[in-house]
């Protein structure tokens, strides 16, 4: 691949050369890498923040940090992993690299916008990083910058603030670009279901970055008017109203959850039918359940408030509305066990990690139902059942899937195969930990453990401690893992095109995949998930 | 102590049957759910077979695993607001306690100008606290209780509670507000009725002594919340009978005594970081310079002079 032979055929990593190459690249697979190498990087960074709080609060009283140090830790860490990973992650890319393949087109409807928006995101996530090494103290306020507390603190809140506003038009930038690619590209022949399920779950989550991100971005400037102009939006003091601010950040925030999770959703929708060499089951179902997430997840953003003084009456129909959103995702996990059930099912790395995504993302989701129902989301709003929950959802959830992604599409990106064994060990590690590090903070939670604590009661040192343990075990398998990826790109085994048996177009052409993707456009005649002849070797 | 199933007020119980209810769900779906994945695993192996059946759907269990979730869920939600909806009916005869929140102390405000910094209540009677932030948000959480609300300025949120066993109860803040955060804590300590009568005669009563105009803006600044008045260490050092104290400082020079009197407070107002008391950390109270207008620093000055540390 590096040292292409004069006969073998150009493809896009060795089609031009060069760092101006890549950094004036509008090939969508180009892009998608430029945004795996920066989200690389930045979920790095802030892993090692989440492993330096997990060691301050191995005991209670300071252990390696201050508090002021361990606040503006958990605040840097929810905003570089919620707008610079989590949030563009999956979509960015595995949605540049996979989606224009996956319904046979040749690039993304406009792939300079593409480029665009990578600088966008690199601009807002830089700004990001600056607010923490900026004169002054680094921002806080915790990644939702709750007013009056952001309003008033003398830290770089506006500069943060600034950098998940830019970060934010990324976002929207790139929703519009898979809307229309989805719209106007599909080859002939690929009617909406015969789309594969990953492009329907990017299609889904596109509309809520289109639809919702507006709002977090203007809410997001009024509090920088409340800082600089002294405009009284939320702040009490000069006339506002905080809870206001409570909403209209959750009215994003909320269905922002479900354009981290719903890429996932359709990764994981991919590797069960390849593995279990056997087709989705309940296409439909799963259609249509990503777009009733899409749609309901607007309406249930109240769940993050049952405790701010809002009215009985939205109390009611918020966790009305969070017990039925429920339902979509409970569809899909059980369309994804039938999907495998009566398959020939090989157990491959990619299968592992998407089968972590189903047991976690239970986890999570069952955890949901617990903070959906009023009386008991009164007991642990704000502890650390939040935080594990929604690390088994976002983590579990979208972390994992991103991983099962990695190591599904590894060799069609590169051309090249990991080492599977050490992929397995790594994910024992990974999996191991995790629930280590999370499972305890459910408990602890429930007992009253609050969030954002620096300090802690010794009551809660035990939970704290094992919880510790877990996040070393995490972390060896997070560094064995990217570390087995790294290493391979360059000296892993040549992969076949097709080395999972997979019957998505992109297994169809050849890895690396040409410029341009294919010489000439498919004919699609027939839904995506055809087994003719299943592989069972 | 404060472990699930030994709830220590009268709504503990809803909640909990609440709580019984999701888990015991969410438990049986999962072992279902992850035995069915084992089971898939073994009898499905590429190994045992190599012919993969080749359905794709069945919508009569679609409508199966559609339908029973929803009812469940459905249920869960009925539990989850039975046991929330008595959280917002407060009894006509409960006991009015304010409860103030500000970066980073409780205090409960009883009436009379009676002041207590732990919560302290009598058993098995209803008592509701009217909740009031002195700065930004908190959130007022007593784990033994099954109670939680925010504490919001300009907001008048409130809670209830009947406390149905004797003991000393967490109560921990739970909505971020700064540095001190995690130790803005207190306790609820339940007493039956007459121990109750007789503390509260017995509590000082601070409101009708006038106060100090030094006092008044350091407590408007909230210094106190890093600064103790009672000689406490805190984030920096108590103002307990500070003036004219000699203390070890630490400058960019080195270690040195100095007498702490009118240039020295002055000082330690305008640039906190010049000196700074041995045992202390650099860097975490900022300048007043721009906060404070130079006659309000002679006031608190004139405080320490005249009012002593502490009465």
């Amino acid at each position: 691949m590096n040292n292409p032979s004069p006969t073998a055929p150009l493809n896009y990593l060795n089609h031009k050369t060069g760092l101006w190459s890549w950094m004036t690249a509008t090939d969508h697979k180009r892009i998608g890498l430029l945004y795996l190498y920066s989200i690389t990087t930045f979920f790095l960074a802030a892993a090692v923040l989440g492993l330096l709080m997990k060691i301050e609060k191995v005991a209670p009283g300071e252990t390696i940090m201050t508090a002021q140090t361990y606040n503006a830790m958990f605040s840097l860490h929810g905003i570089i992993m919620i707008f610079i990973v989590v949030i563009p992650g999956l979509a960015a890319v595995f949605g540049n690299i996979c989606l224009p393949i996956m319904i046979g087109a040749k690039d993304v409807a406009f792939p300079k916008l593409n480029l665009f928006s990578y600088y966008v995101y690199i601009t807002g996530a830089i700004l990001g990083l600056y607010s923490q090494f900026a004169n002054g103290h680094s921002p806080d306020a915790g990644w939702t910058f709750y007013v009056p507390y952001s309003a008033e603190v003398n830290s770089n809140i506006i500069l943060a603030l600034m950098a998940a506003f830019t970060l934010g038009f990324a976002s929207i930038l790139t929703g519009l670009n898979f809307i229309v690619t989805i719209h106007r590209m599909r080859a002939p022949g690929m009617t909406w279901f015969r789309m594969p399920l990953f492009p329907w779950s990017l299609y889904a989550t596109a509309w809520i970055q289109l639809l919702a991100t507006p709002v977090v971005g203007i809410t997001l400037l009024m509090v920088v008017a409340e800082r600089t102009l002294h405009v009284g939006f939320f702040d009490p003091k000069l006339g506002g109203d905080p809870v206001l601010y409570q909403h209209l950040f959750w009215i994003y925030s909320h269905p922002a959850v479900y354009v981290m999770i719903l890429p996932a959703m359709g990764v994981v929708t991919e590797i069960f039918p390849t593995f279990s060499q056997k087709p989705v089951f309940g296409y439909l179902p799963i259609v249509f359940s990503s777009l009733a997430i899409a749609l309901v997840g607007y309406f249930v953003w109240g769940h993050h408030m049952y405790t701010s003084g809002m009215s009985i009456e939205s109390r009611w129909f918020f966790s009305f509305l969070t017990f039925i959103v429920a339902i979509p995702s409970a569809i899909k996990v059980f369309n994804w066990l039938s999907t495998m059930y009566g398959g020939s099912v090989d157990l491959k790395p990619p299968l592992l990690y998407a089968i972590s995504f189903i047991f976690l993302f239970t986890i999570g989701g069952f955890t949901g139902l617990i903070l959906g129902a009023v009386a008991t989301d009164v007991q642990v709003h704000n502890t650390d059942f939040v935080v594990a929950h929604f690390h088994y959802i976002i983590f579990g959830g979208m972390g994992f899937g991103f991983f099962a992604a990695m190591h599904y599409w590894y060799p069609k990106i590169y051309g090249r195969m990991y080492n599977i064994r050490w992929a397995n060990i790594a994910w024992g590690f990974l999996f191991t930990g995790f629930n280590f590090l999370y499972f305890p903070m459910f408990i602890m939670g429930i007992q009253g453990m609050p969030r954002r604590y620096y300090d802690y009661d010794p009551q809660f040192q035990m939970g704290q401690t094992i919880s510790t343990i877990g996040a070393v075990i995490l972390f060896i398998g997070l560094i064995g893992m990217i570390s087995n990826l790294v290493y391979h790109v360059r000296r892993g085994a040549i992969a076949p095109a097709n080395p999972w048996h997979g019957v998505t177009l992109e297994w169809q052409i050849p890895s690396p995949p040409p410029h341009e993707n294919f010489d000439d456009i498919p004919v699609i005649t027939r839904g995506p998930y055809v087994f003719d002849n299943p592989h069972t070797k | 102590m404060t472990t699930l199933f030994s709830g220590a007020s009268n709504l503990a119980e809803g909640v909990d049957r609440a709580f019984m209810f999701i888990i015991i769900i969410s438990f049986i779906f999962t072992i279902a759910i992850v035995g069915l994945i084992i089971y898939i695993l073994v009898h499905f192996s590429r190994k045992k077979n190599k012919n993969p059946q080749q359905f794709s759907g069945n919508v009569p269990l679609e409508v199966v695993w559609t339908v029973i979730p929803l009812i469940l869920v459905i249920i869960m939600f009925y539990y989850g607001w039975v046991g929330f909806a008595p959280m917002r009916k407060v009894p006509d005869n409960a006991m009015q306690v304010k409860a103030i929140g500000r970066m980073w102390s409780w205090s409960f405000d009883y009436g009379n100008g009676k002041i207590s910094k732990d919560l302290v209540v009598p058993l098995e009677r209803n008592v509701k606290l009217n909740l009031f932030s002195e700065d930004v948000n908190h959130g007022l959480f007593i784990p033994a209780f099954r109670v939680k609300e925010d504490v919001i300025p300009s907001y008048n949120n409130y809670l209830w509670f009947r406390a149905i066993t004797k003991g000393k109860f967490d109560i921990f803040c739970t909505e971020y507000c700064g540095l001190a955060h995690s130790g803005m804590t207190a306790k609820v300590i339940v007493v039956d009725s007459l121990e109750f009568d007789k503390w509260l005669s017995e509590l000082k009563s601070t409101g009708d002594t006038p106060e100090h105009p030094g006092m008044a803006i350091i407590k408007a600044n909230a210094c106190i919340t890093c600064h103790s008045l009672d000689g406490t260490k805190v984030i920096g050092p108590s103002f307990k009978d500070l003036y004219g104290a000699k203390r070890m400082v630490v400058t960019a020079q080195g270690e040195k005594e100095v007498e702490a009197n009118d240039d020295y407070l002055r000082r330690s107002i305008t640039d906190p970081n010049f000196e700074v008391v041995k045992g202390f950390n650099k860097g975490l109270m900022q300048s007043y310079k721009d906060v404070l207008k130079a006659e309000d620093i002679d006031k608190i000055v004139d405080y320490f002079k005249t009012a002593g540390g502490h009465k």
